[in-house]
């Protein structure tokens, strides 16, 4: 196992994006100077208080930032074990941690003079982020997302053409958020001079799963200060769902320093780890290059992607974003996995229990919590970011008993 | 001197500009492959860039997509694709063979023993379009180990300082992306191709190939004015995606587009 640095908030990515051997910049030549140039303005826009302003500013008064830590009392008792609180990324505009990233990539791409952005969604969550502030600042708007999520997700599809965005069917492999991404970064390939790609999690090249880590940091910064301010304590543990990873690194990264915390990122075990259906390559894959990084990967043999299975579109993806495989590889932070079956019974249990109908994806971070705390003592607590609200999946979940919306 | 060096230190004796087709390997399927490289050599090609099948082929438009669905629906490897330059090699000692792909089925093998493999089977050079020098050090090693040239692209995009750094890790030729977009796109600009090519040859002694827009014997031949060599991939495998089921005419389809490039670009 690598060692850990002393600091590790601050230590990762270095100068050329790399966690550790995972990240990098495996992109193709013509994307090599708009990679850098973003690089570039980034750096300066960081340093820019005025850059930082507009954002704390479009944080707090458009996505309603900050975002509540609740104490879910009732869903505690009835568990067992220790209490379990829940950072409250649901109640976002939008819906979802997504649109944290969403402001600032817009706020970046006004910046850089770009008239267009484009971006990849799975659960469409992303999707619809990136619509809204593009509908804001009268960005043209390109949405890629597989034939499989358009059909599961219609009504993020229509909410995203409601925005002006014009929503692109993937259909090439297997029409899920890893075709999505393949055709949007052709599309940025392609169009370069006027177009800002808004990635939506901590993947791709350099510097996204950094820039998109710091934008999303603003959960964990907040629910640092809100659980010792609110509460009077910190968090014995945090938990929270990885897919492409950025709600889990957006809550994680502002404690990876608190070293008496444990840290749990949960991804989708589909119908059973064994059963080779899932999306769970930081505990069942092995490192590999896609989507212009080095990281854990879901692949066969010979190196091909193979395809995922997961009940929540937004955790349907085959790799993970650098950080976490770097995370995993430390040792920081433990990788485990929620079947379909756990991550539904947490939904449904949530919902009766505490009036909060929460996302399929941020389900799978429930149910592992609900297990975690059954072990730990009623003194102690659990934090977990409930990434998004529910409502996107009522078709899904509706379905499943047999109804149909 | 290598087979590439050969190549094109014979053409440049006659004045002529390399012809470099692409296919995917084991597009439609594996047995079709061989006989069309040596049909290829027959109708005029010089050098045969060989695709690898990847699932996730982003730097690829819709045609050469397809080819890798098409391929990768029977499984082609990285193995199968070293036995098909191998079988090639029975018939053909001469014509160099580029694999051109992805890193990820590279890395799973493992850079050496994919290295010592590629050389075995009598392959001349590697280009991966998701490894950029920055990240292609030890890959740039080990393929020189084993005598394997290490293509690089360079793109409309690329800075000065790029050209330069790319220029000396590259051997055997240098490949310019001819435009802004991905393989089979439109709209070349022949005028802005000329004028990169000649800032990349203030920067390198190596042939320079173009590719990318180059769909038809017009383009091919204005850019064989200027380019070392040109390399023509879409429209080509769109011919072998019109006749999947119809080897016979795969073969006589294809050699007769590369057949009409190679005049246009001799004449």
């Amino acid at each position: 196992m690598p060692e850990q640095p002393d600091h590790l908030i601050g230590s990762m990515p270095d100068a050329a994006g790399h966690f550790g051997i995972y990240g990098g910049i495996f992109a193709s030549e013509t994307l090599m100077a708009p990679l850098a140039e973003l690089t570039e303005a980034y750096d300066t826009a960081m340093q820019d208080s005025q850059f930082q302003a507009e954002l704390d500013a479009d944080l707090q008064h458009y996505v309603g930032r900050p975002s509540p830590i609740y104490h879910a009392e009732r869903w505690s008792r009835e568990n067992g074990g220790a209490q379990i609180y829940l950072k409250r990324e649901d109640l976002n505009h939008t819906g979802a941690h997504k649109v944290n990233n969403t402001v600032g990539q817009a706020l970046l791409a006004r910046r850089m003079g770009k008239t267009r952005v484009i971006a990849e969604t799975g659960a469409g969550q992303h999707g619809v982020a990136t619509a809204t502030v593009a509908a804001r600042f009268g960005l043209k708007c390109v949405v890629y997302m597989g034939e499989v999520d358009i059909k599961r997700q219609e009504a993020n599809v229509y909410r995203m053409r409601l925005l002006g965005a014009e929503v692109r069917s993937v259909k090439s492999g297997s029409q899920t958020l890893k075709d999505a991404l393949n055709e949007a970064m052709r599309d940025w390939v392609t169009h370069v001079d006027d177009t800002f790609y808004i990635i939506g999690t901590v993947a791709g090249p350099h510097p996204y799963p950094a820039m998109v880590r710091d934008f999303q940091a603003v959960i964990g910064r907040e629910a640092r200060q809100q659980m010792q301010q609110d509460y009077h304590i910190m968090p014995d543990a945090l938990v929270a769902c990885v897919g492409g990873g950025s709600n889990a690194i957006g809550l994680f990264y502002p404690f990876l320093d608190d070293r008496e915390i444990a840290i749990y990122g949960v991804e989708a075990a589909g119908e059973g780890l064994a059963s080779g259906k899932h999306a769970a390559p930081l505990c069942a894959g092995r490192p590999g290059v896609l989507h212009g990084n080095r990281t854990y990967l879901m692949e066969d043999d010979g190196g091909q992607i193979i395809e995922t299975h997961s009940i929540s579109a937004g955790l349907d993806y085959p790799g993970v974003g650098p950080e976490h495989a770097w995370l995993k590889d430390i040792g920081r932070v433990k990788y485990v996995a929620a079947t379909d079956d756990e991550a539904l019974d947490a939904f449904h249990t949530l919902t009766l229990t505490e009036g909060i109908i929460p996302a399929l994806e941020s389900s799978h971070a429930l149910a592992w919590a609900a297990k975690l705390a059954r072990d730990m003592p009623a003194d102690q607590s659990v934090l977990v970011n409930l990434s998004g609200r529910g409502d996107k999946d009522m078709h899904t979940v509706a379905a499943l008993d047999g109804l149909t919306l | 001197m290598s087979r590439i060096q050969n190549t094109f230190s014979r053409l440049r004796e006659h004045n002529r500009c390399a012809l470099i087709p692409f296919i995917t390997a084991g597009d439609p399927d594996a047995s079709v492959t061989v006989p069309l490289m040596h049909a290829m050599v027959d109708a005029g090609a010089n050098i045969i860039e060989l695709g690898v099948p990847f699932s996730d082929p982003m730097a690829d438009g819709p045609v050469i997509q397809q080819a890798s669905e098409r391929a990768l629906l029977h499984h082609t490897s990285v193995r199968d694709v070293l036995e098909m330059v191998r079988h090639f090699r029975e018939k053909d000692a001469e014509t160099p063979v580029v694999l051109m792909g992805y890193l990820n089925p590279i890395e799973i093998t493992g850079y050496e023993k994919f290295a010592q493999a590629a050389a075995t089977a009598g392959v001349d050079s590697v280009l991966t379009v998701d490894l950029p020098p920055e990240e292609a050090e030890d890959f740039t090693r080990i393929m020189r180990q084993k005598d394997i040239d290490t293509i690089f692209l360079l793109a409309p995009t690329s800075t000065t300082e790029r050209i330069e750094r790319i220029c000396a890790v590259s051997s055997g030729f240098v490949y310019y992306v001819s435009v802004k977009g991905v393989t089979g796109s439109s709209s070349l600009d022949i005028t802005a191709v000329t004028a990169k090519l000649n800032t990349i040859r203030l920067h390198t002694a190596l042939p320079v190939g173009v590719g990318f827009g180059i769909k038809d014997a017009a383009t091919a031949k204005l850019m064989a004015a200027t380019a070392d060599a040109v390399i023509v991939g879409s429209a080509l495998v769109s011919r072998i995606a019109a006749h999947q089921d119809n080897p016979a005419a795969i073969l006589s389809e294809v050699s007769e587009l590369l057949a009409a490039i190679r005049k246009a670009i001799d004449e």
